[in-house]
């Protein structure tokens, strides 16, 4: 990954840390939406959520031009050799975020057509939960991508998994179970 | 198809095999809570769609199929052997505002069946969905390939016989 | 194809994957010597009719292949144009189309093999997430069939409901349908407002149905929990500043000259073709036949509302586009008459054996506990039939074929998509066009995935 075969010592602390801290502010998004998550991804792109205000300003259409892949959806049969070729096509250093239950581990279809997880295919640095997670846990498993790799975590995670990073960050629900609408249908 | 905790089956909804239910092109027609069937056979299916569009059936909504190798007991009307697959066809009457379902016997030993491509082109890849599901040639049909699975997947997802869930991880070219 | 260098370790077990190839043999564009003059014949839609009924013989349709040497293109899986993966070979000569092929299936799931491993109840929940941007249509849909079958009678309320959650959700679905849309041909700023409008709609979904997305809130027997106070408030307030916004994006994109260059005379279908390849929804009310399931096959209480079906003429971009915006008005007026006649009672069927008692009677009755777990770990049994009950979704029509044995789990269960039924007007469409009108007929057809592949 370019930094990790620096020799590291005093001089280069501030450099490491100041090329950290650009990677994590300017990571550029890979456009792979597949099904249902996609919409919320591109809702926490829009004006209400809006991930502009983390760097990610725009989602490339060329992986090469990207740093992030946010898998968002369902990934088939049919699709896994495309996603791991638009994997491939990405440059160093990349990371890739797996966005909802059904890229994580296959979801609720359990069945022939899917696969079961995307790190089956590709290397997942960050799970994120949800059937669609709302844009909230899709920004909070970037902003937690974001710390790990200003903090240089993610690489020391890597090595130790030998695989991607595979942090399980938590659901954010707006509306909670408790909240009057809900309770009050329930009591009826 | 695990059945854990289903116990034994209700009473059938009784399909309405009377009067008022003249037989179509000579397949006989039945009615359950007002939708109008026409059951038939290989022999007589494509005659029938041929009266069925001249009559004014001009849109062709889906064909599907269904494999009932495990529910061979359904209610037929008198004159319809069942066999293992069955082709259903929706069709729909703009001038005549009228809904009809076709339901075709298939046997498993010879699933072919003709295409519908010539009288309705809209049928094309319905029917390439119901070869990719469950196996059921359609003679005449200018591309029968899969439509939904990868080219070299094996076997037919929908088939009763085809496992479930839980199946091991198939990519193209790995190694099984 | 570059390789990976970043994880080691990884790679010995990805090896395979790595060689692992894209092309789909059979099911891509073969060129035109390898391709029979039957499947040409889908460049022209299949099967040519004159207006007066006369069919035009297969062989006076002109297939010679263009002394140009010809190139086929592959756009897509992954693509940027949002409409999911979709992945479409088109055959050019120089800048201009000639034959077009969708190649589907990279979103396929197996909801249909998954639903009939899923009891009644809980059908919805994958149901919903087929047609992921109207997921109130396909919950009717299935609802509709499984409440036929068992002879389940829903009650006034929740049938009321069920409208206007609908009706909400082809708003929002079309709000979506006009962001892709204004992206596709370049015009980005509908992208932001058309999500900013979604916002509104999709907070109210949570509100009713905890859920912004894929709700299970439409179950068989009725809705899963009632209107939350205050609904009404919201309603209007959605309806008003929906119609204020409408008016504003009229005035932006309706008089634009790029967009009507853009959309005007593109991706023409006439009648006789659209009804041929079976199309549903804006697309066929685009050529002039006002099929509306609506109107012509009323479900729920549609016939007790007043609305417009809006009709095209020239069945292109245009007509499609003004179709569509024009929906969103006619929603707005259904969900008003909606609010107003609202009637109290209840919003799922007292039938104990197929709606699970409330939570706290469970601790008082152990009748209430016993039908609980029977349904939660059985499900009620529907006896044995097919049914089929059509719905228009904001793609077309939009139905559940559900084959009952007798047991608490569909026996089989298909879906009728329009999207799957819609798409194979591409080829027609897109036949002596240019490759951005490709894209702008793919986006005017309003693909969503999810429904092609099931």
């Amino acid at each position: 990954m370019g930094l990790e075969e620096l020799n590291h010592n005093f001089f280069t602390g501030t450099l490491e840390g100041v090329v950290k801290w650009a990677r994590a502010s300017s990571s550029w998004g890979a456009n792979f939406g597949l099904a249902c998550c996609a919409i919320e991804m591109m809702g926490a792109g829009a004006a209400n959520y809006d991930l502009a205000r983390f760097g990610m300003e725009v989602f490339r259409a060329s992986p090469r031009q990207a740093d992030l892949m946010i898998v968002a959806g369902r990934l088939s049969q049919k699709m896994a050799p495309v996603l791991r070729q638009v994997y491939d096509q990405m440059m160093e250093p990349k990371w890739v975020i797996s966005m909802g239950v059904c890229a994580s581990t296959g979801g609720m279809f359990n069945n022939y057509a899917l696969v079961q997880g995307v790190d089956q295919v590709v290397p997942v640095d960050v799970y994120t939960p949800g059937c669609p997670p709302g844009p909230e846990t899709l920004i909070h498993s970037i902003l937690t991508l974001h710390e790990q790799i200003r903090r240089g975590e993610i690489t020391r995670r890597r090595t130790l998994t030998g695989a991607g990073a595979g942090i399980h960050v938590e659901e954010i629900r707006s509306v909670q179970p408790s909240s009057p609408a809900v309770t009050h249908a329930v009591e009826r | 198809m695990s059945e854990a905790g289903a116990t034994e089956p209700t009473e059938p909804n009784e399909p309405a095999v009377a009067e008022g239910q003249a037989p179509l092109y000579g397949c006989p027609v039945t009615d359950l809570f007002g939708q109008r069937t026409v059951h038939t056979d290989r022999a007589r299916y494509f005659a029938l769609m041929e009266g069925l569009h001249k009559d004014g059936f001009e849109a062709c909504i889906g064909v599907s199929g269904v494999d009932y190798l495990t529910h061979p007991g359904r209610d037929l009307p008198t004159g319809v052997g069942a066999e293992r697959f069955e082709v259903v066809v929706e069709l729909l009457s703009f001038s005549r505002k009228e809904r009809l379902r076709v339901r075709c016997q298939v046997p498993a030993g010879d699933p072919v069946v003709p295409s519908l491509f010539d009288l309705w082109p809209g049928s094309e890849a319905h029917e390439r969905e119901t070869f990719d599901m469950f196996g059921v040639r359609f003679s005449d049909h200018p591309d029968l390939t899969r439509i939904l699975m990868p080219e070299d997947w094996e076997g037919h997802p929908l088939r009763k016989d085809y496992a479930p869930a839980h199946v091991a991880v198939q990519f193209k070219e790995a190694p099984k | 194809m570059s390789r990976s260098t970043g994880t080691s370790g990884h790679e010995g077990a990805l090896d395979d994957l790595l060689k692992a190839k894209t092309s789909e043999g059979a099911q891509e564009m073969a060129s035109r010597e390898n391709t029979t003059r039957r499947e040409l014949r889908s460049e022209f839609g299949g099967v040519l009719r004159l207006p007066e009924g006369v069919s035009l013989d297969a062989d006076d349709i002109n297939y010679e292949a263009p002394d140009d040497e010809t190139m086929i293109l592959n756009l897509g899986p992954s693509h940027p144009s949002t409409h999911g993966v979709l992945r479409v070979m088109v055959e050019i000569r120089g800048e201009q189309v000639l034959r077009t092929k969708p190649v589907i299936g990279y979103l396929h799931t197996g909801m249909e093999k998954t639903g009939e491993e899923l009891m009644y109840q809980q059908g919805s929940t994958n149901v919903t997430r087929m047609d992921y941007l109207s997921p109130f249509f396909n919950e009717v849909a299935y609802c509709l069939s499984v409440e036929k079958l068992a002879g389940i009678e829903v009650p006034e309320r929740a049938g009321w409901i069920r409208m206007l959650m609908c009706e909400l959700n082809r708003i929002s679905s079309h709000l979506l349908w006009l962001a892709t849309n204004g992206a596709d041909l370049g015009a980005l700023n509908m992208l932001v407002y058309g999500w900013r409008d979604r916002e509104l709609l999709l907070s109210f979904f949570e509100k009713v149905s905890g859920l912004r997305m894929n709700h299970n809130y439409i179950r068989p027997g009725g809705v899963a929990a009632d209107l939350p106070d205050g609904w009404r408030d919201d309603v209007a307030a959605i309806c008003d500043t929906v119609m204020r916004r409408m008016d504003e994006y009229d005035n932006l994109l309706t008089g634009q000259p790029l967009l009507q260059n853009r959309m005007s005379g593109v991706g023409a279908l006439d009648a006789s073709t659209a009804v041929g390849l079976g199309l549903t929804g804006p697309l066929l009310r685009s050529t002039g036949v006002a099929y509306d399931v609506r109107r012509d096959y009323p479900y729920l209480y549609y016939d007790d509302v007043r609305f417009d079906v809006i009709v095209g003429t020239l069945g292109d971009c245009w007509d499609r586009f003004a179709i569509r915006f024009n929906e969103i008005r006619e929603s707005v007026r259904i969900i008003r008459q909606v609010a107003k006649a609202m009637p109290n009672g209840d919003y799922r069927a007292q039938d104990k054996k197929v709606t699970p008692p409330p939570r706290n009677r469970i601790n008082e009755s152990m009748e209430a506990l016993i039908h609980h777990f029977k349904l939660f770990t059985e499900g009620f049994r529907v006896a044995p039939g097919d049914a089929y009950v059509p719905v228009e979704s904001p793609r077309g029509e939009l139905g559940c074929y559900i084959v009952s044995d007798g047991t608490s789990r569909p026996y089989r269960l298909h879906v009728r998509a329009p999207s799957f039924a819609n798409l194979q007007a591409l080829a027609p469409m897109a036949r002596g066009a240019f490759i951005p009108d490709v894209i702008a007929c793919i986006s005017s057809i309003d693909p969503v995935l999810g429904d092609v592949d099931r």
